[in-house]
């Protein structure tokens, strides 16, 4: 019989001796090992495991945590003004309590009935994005913002049947890297050519001619983004979607939800789908972990038949008068039709979205109005501020949200330099884009929210003047 | 059989909770920002100037009007009226288990939560450190060189695994002729799937008589065009394939690489290293295997690693040690790039970390055995009751740490369907079992999975339920096929969710097709 150890695991009832030697006997198995007789003994692991040592007690492994993660610094004990695709905005206690209840946290899948509640949370969610979006259809969320702009690209190729997109060269690096990854390498049948529209120098706005110049009956959508990378506000929108629908192509939009109080959802200048970040609507940081996607349209089939995400409809049920909900479509993923469905499916970031449900209930129409005023204000007085310092300049002269461009090349330092000797003060500087887009030379993607004080902004300003001058 | 008295009376919580944007009235307030008409903004403007025309929304979208209570209690209730693992739950494939909360406290500080993925690496050692050593203890438990956790999740890494095989492929100049990737049809839809995202044509292979398929049918489908072998090992029947590493010599032989799908680990864990098997590369799903919570579909963590012939393909940004530093790498030529942004979900990797340390060998090890003793214990009291069998009867011997049961003769006897099982299940606080992928190899199939976290007393209950629920379905069908009766809400019309005028996915979308 199994040797009985002498303490039993706390996450493991049946480790005690007592309780394994019971099951052994109603099996009527002599010890364990009996058990992995499938398992070729060439197959066997030839030595033990050598892992680090077992931490049992609990106080020891939080000991041992804490003095590993002390090592690290963090956006509360700085002051941050790094964003680009991951946003340090205030995320209500609320949310925190509601994701941190056991029902949700630690839940796979049941019926519609034992999970009604978390069915309609994710209903909710998108039923409140919907509202924000002006969008009938929302697709339970994907990995990421780029992820679901890589979907959404093929969904568009899918629709169209054409094997070109069209993107702005102004996008973040990290998200047109995942979207190259979903179009497939040159060498693939099934490859989608990215072809990028230039933008005008100074607004940063799409260069409607060179789009005109590119966009070939073959091109399948039109993406870009309001806000894009740089913070900057497209103006031609409307134009672009026009080409776009006249040239038989559709308008894909990337948008920051957490804008949509003050700026008009896309599908007002023209999107057919729309996509874009939940990490701004409640969701902690957590060191680029707290990122989720999502996809949005119009409810027409012509959309909705070729989505990837599993979606939650409402509908009745045998009791009058009562609503539940189910999945809706399923079938058309890769759960219902393996290699034939729409690209894949599979675990995601559901609790992102109920996070989001609850931001958006508790902000709700003013609360989305004011946290847009402040930090389209707060931003753009902090651009002007930090851009009268002499050395420092702004890149483009158009509008902007939550995100601008500094250029320091005037000053004679580099943005690495400038972002060591502000870490020493306890300032993560904006990103330093001098490698991503070495035309704009030694500039810095700077982020301001509503988390961000009057003091915190004269303070990074005077600490730029100090290490400037 | 006869009735057990000691089932529970359970009931589930109903709330009648109305959505919520049918909740509330005008000008309440959940949660106020500070005043944006402050002094030092004059000069600046209001967000209405500061937008270029158009674009400026007028409008102020519907969303409900709430107190900060109001939607405190909202999803409390709807939290409620969610059974979630209150009961209990062992729902095959997903591996459920407990999830400790000392890593939601410590993942929940700002070390961790208010932490940004493009601080400078000196301000994120911490983290960087408990990374690399998780990184570490997977390459032990897999005999691979090198892991990272971009993906999102199982699927994800499947996906990462077919970049990776572009990657590798494109490196030798072959891609263009190796363009197959092989499968089985007992691996998870996500193979097939992403191989077929990421531009391969899927070869699926059909099963032999021993529960998995012939080597011959490997040998007739492997080619001059073969890109990649795609599979799980044990399979969710429970069945392990003795000959996988001659498996993986005959694709190797044909030019392809072997990816390991280790959905299901726990069975193994501790037993069996998918390097010394041959295997290039390999999947751990974090939010299964390794105690991190699933979160009702995410954020989860799909760890891939693989040998040193492909990490140089392996996707950006990849952490190294130096000297007793810890470096993020994005100076890698061959990489695929990019398939999520930053560096995966790094909460969800720090409570993995933990669970492993808790475990350490041992308990890795004692968690893989009690697993497979707990599934043969469920299956020696499951084969006892009438009406129940298990797939590929023929196999002898203990299955891993799943079996595929099947009523089909429940159901041929009293038109009990194993939907109907499930949907009476949670009439009693139990979560419905994991029933079978698409396509059921085996009718009315459900796959239980008991793993290491449940007692042999929780387990025992949930055996008592399926008792009862079959006596039910030969004494008084009625009230299995009208279940559920103990929930929340009734049996939903789920069939009008594939029509177009009735699905709604949003509450404007139901308000506009229902008025």
């Amino acid at each position: 019989m199994e040797q009985v150890k002498s303490k039993a695991h706390p996450y493991m009832p049946n480790s005690a001796g007592k309780t394994k030697a019971e099951m052994l006997n109603a099996i009527g198995a002599q010890n364990i090992n009996d058990l992995f007789k499938q398992i070729p003994d060439k197959h066997r692991l030839s030595s033990p495991l050598n892992l680090p040592e077992q931490l049992l007690s609990e106080l020891d492994l939080k000991q041992h945590l804490l003095s590993i993660l002390s090592k690290n610094s963090n956006c509360e004990k700085n002051l941050n003004f790094l964003g680009a695709g991951c946003w340090q905005h205030h995320v209500p206690a609320i949310c925190d309590e509601i994701i941190g209840r056991a029902e949700f946290l630690t839940n796979v899948w049941g019926t519609p009935s034992s999970d009604h509640g978390r069915n309609q949370a994710l209903f909710e969610f998108c039923s409140l994005l919907g509202e924000l979006l002006k969008l009938d259809m929302v697709g339970l969320p994907v990995y990421s913002y780029g992820c679901a702009a890589g979907h959404a690209i093929r969904m568009a190729s899918r629709i169209t049947g054409r094997e070109k997109i069209i993107i702005p060269k102004i996008i973040d690096p990290e998200r047109k890297g995942v979207i190259q990854n979903y179009c497939e390498p040159k060498n693939m049948e099934g490859h989608i050519e990215i072809l990028e529209v230039n933008y005008e120098e100074n607004t940063g706005n799409i260069d409607i001619d060179h789009l005109k110049e590119i966009l070939s009956k073959d091109v399948a959508g039109i993406y870009f983004e309001v806000p894009n990378y740089f913070g900057l506000i497209e103006i031609n929108g409307k134009i672009i979607s026009e080409l776009a629908a006249e040239n038989g192509s559709e308008t894909i939009v990337g948008c920051d939800p957490i804008s949509l109080g003050i700026i008009q959802s896309p599908v007002d200048y023209g999107a057919d789908i729309v996509v874009g970040p939940v990490q701004s609507l409640g969701i902690h940081m957590n060191c680029g972990g707290g990122v989720s996607g999502f996809i949005a349209s119009s409810d027409n089939e012509r959309y909705v038949r070729e989505y990837n995400t599993l979606n939650i409809s409402i509908t009745e049920t045998d009791i009058e008068g009562q609503f539940g909900f189910g999945l809706s479509l399923a079938g058309q993923t890769s759960y219902g039709l393996r290699e034939a469905g729409n690209d894949w499916t599979g675990n995601s970031t559901y609790l992102w979205a109920i996070a989001g449900a609850v931001y958006m209930a508790l902000l709700g129409p003013s609360g989305f109005r004011e946290v847009g005023e402040l930090i389209i204000q707060q931003s753009n007085y902090a651009s002007k501020n930090l851009s009268e310092i002499d050395g420092i300049k702004t890149c483009f002269n158009s509008s902007f949200f939550k995100e601008f461009l500094l250029n320091f090349d005037d000053c004679g330092l580099t943005v690495r330099e400038i972002n060591k000797e502000l870490r020493n003060r306890n300032i993560f500087g904006g990103k330093d884009l001098s490698n991503e887009y070495p035309e704009l030379g030694q500039c810095a993607l700077y982020c301001v929210t509503e988390v961000h004080t009057k003091q915190d902004i004269e303070n990074l300003v005077n600490n730029l003047k100090e290490i400037i001058t | 059989m006869k009735h057990r008295s000691a089932i529970r009376k359970y009931h589930a919580p109903i709330w009648n909770e109305p959505v919520i944007t049918q909740m509330g009235s005008d000008g309440r307030r959940g949660l106020i920002f500070r005043e944006s008409s402050q002094s030092y903004f004059d000069g600046i403007g209001s967000a209405q100037q500061l937008l270029p025309e158009g674009m400026y929304r007028e409008d102020k979208p519907s969303l409900p009007e709430l107190s900060e209570h109001e939607v405190q209690r909202h999803y409390l209730h709807l939290s409620q009226e969610t059974l979630g693992m209150m009961g209990i739950s062992l729902f095959g494939t997903c591996t459920m288990k407990y999830n400790p909360r000392l890593n939601e406290i410590v993942t929940a500080r700002p070390e961790v939560a208010e932490t940004h993925p493009l601080q400078h690496e000196e301000t994120l050692q911490g983290t960087l450190h408990l990374i690399h050593n998780f990184d570490l203890i997977l390459r032990e438990l897999s005999g691979m060189d090198n892991f990272v956790f971009q993906a999102g999740g199982g699927a994800h890494a499947a996906y990462t695994h077919c970049c990776v095989t572009r990657g590798y492929h494109a490196s030798k100049g072959d891609l263009e002729q190796r363009n197959e990737i092989i499968t089985s049809i007992q691996a998870h839809p996500c193979n097939p799937a992403t191989a077929a995202a990421a531009g391969f044509n899927v070869v699926t292979l059909t099963l032999g008589e021993n529960g998995y398929p012939t080597i011959d049918s490997l040998k007739a489908a492997v080619s001059e065009r073969t890109a990649a072998l795609l599979i799980n090992n044990p399979d969710d029947m429970g069945i392990y394939n003795p000959n996988i590493d001659e498996w993986v010599n005959i694709v190797h032989d044909a030019g392809g690489l072997c990816f390991y799908d280790h959905a299901n680990f726990n069975g193994v864990m501790g037993k069996i290293r998918a390097r010394d098997l041959g295997f290039d590369a390999c999947m751990y799903m974090l939010h299964k295997t390794f105690g991190v919570p699933k979160g009702g579909g995410g954020p989860a963590v799909g760890a891939y690693g693989c040998s040193a012939d492909l990490a140089p393909f392996l996707p950006l940004p990849v952490i190294i040690k130096s000297e007793g530093y810890y470096n993020l790498d994005y100076d890698r030529p061959n990489s695929i790039g990019r398939i999520r942004e930053f560096w995966g979900n790094v909460p969800q990797v720090i409570k993995a970390y933990s669970w492993a340390r808790a475990m350490g060998a041992d308990g890795i090890e004692e968690a893989a055995e009690i697993s497979v003793l707990a599934n043969n214990y469920m299956e020696s009291r499951l084969l006892k009751i009438s009406g129940i069998t298990k797939s590929h009867p023929n196999i002898s011997g203990h299955r891993m740490e799943m079996t595929r049961y099947s009523i089909e003769k429940v159901t041929a006897d009293t038109g009990i369907t194993v939907e109907e099982l499930s949907n009476r299940m949670v009439d009693f606080g139990i979560d419905a079992p994991w029933l079978a992928h698409h396509p059921w190899l085996v009718p009315q199939p459900f796959t239980p999975e008991a793993g290491e976290s449940y007692s042999k007393e929780d387990i025992d209950y949930w055996i008592d339920v399926v008792e009862e629920i079959i006596l039910e379905a030969y004494e008084n069908p009625e009230i299995v096929k009208t279940a559920p009766h103990r929930q929340t809400i009734g049996k939903i019309h789920a069939g009008l969710l594939e029509e177009s005028e009735h699905w709604a996915m949003t509450w404007r979308a139901y308000v506009r097709k229902r008025s």
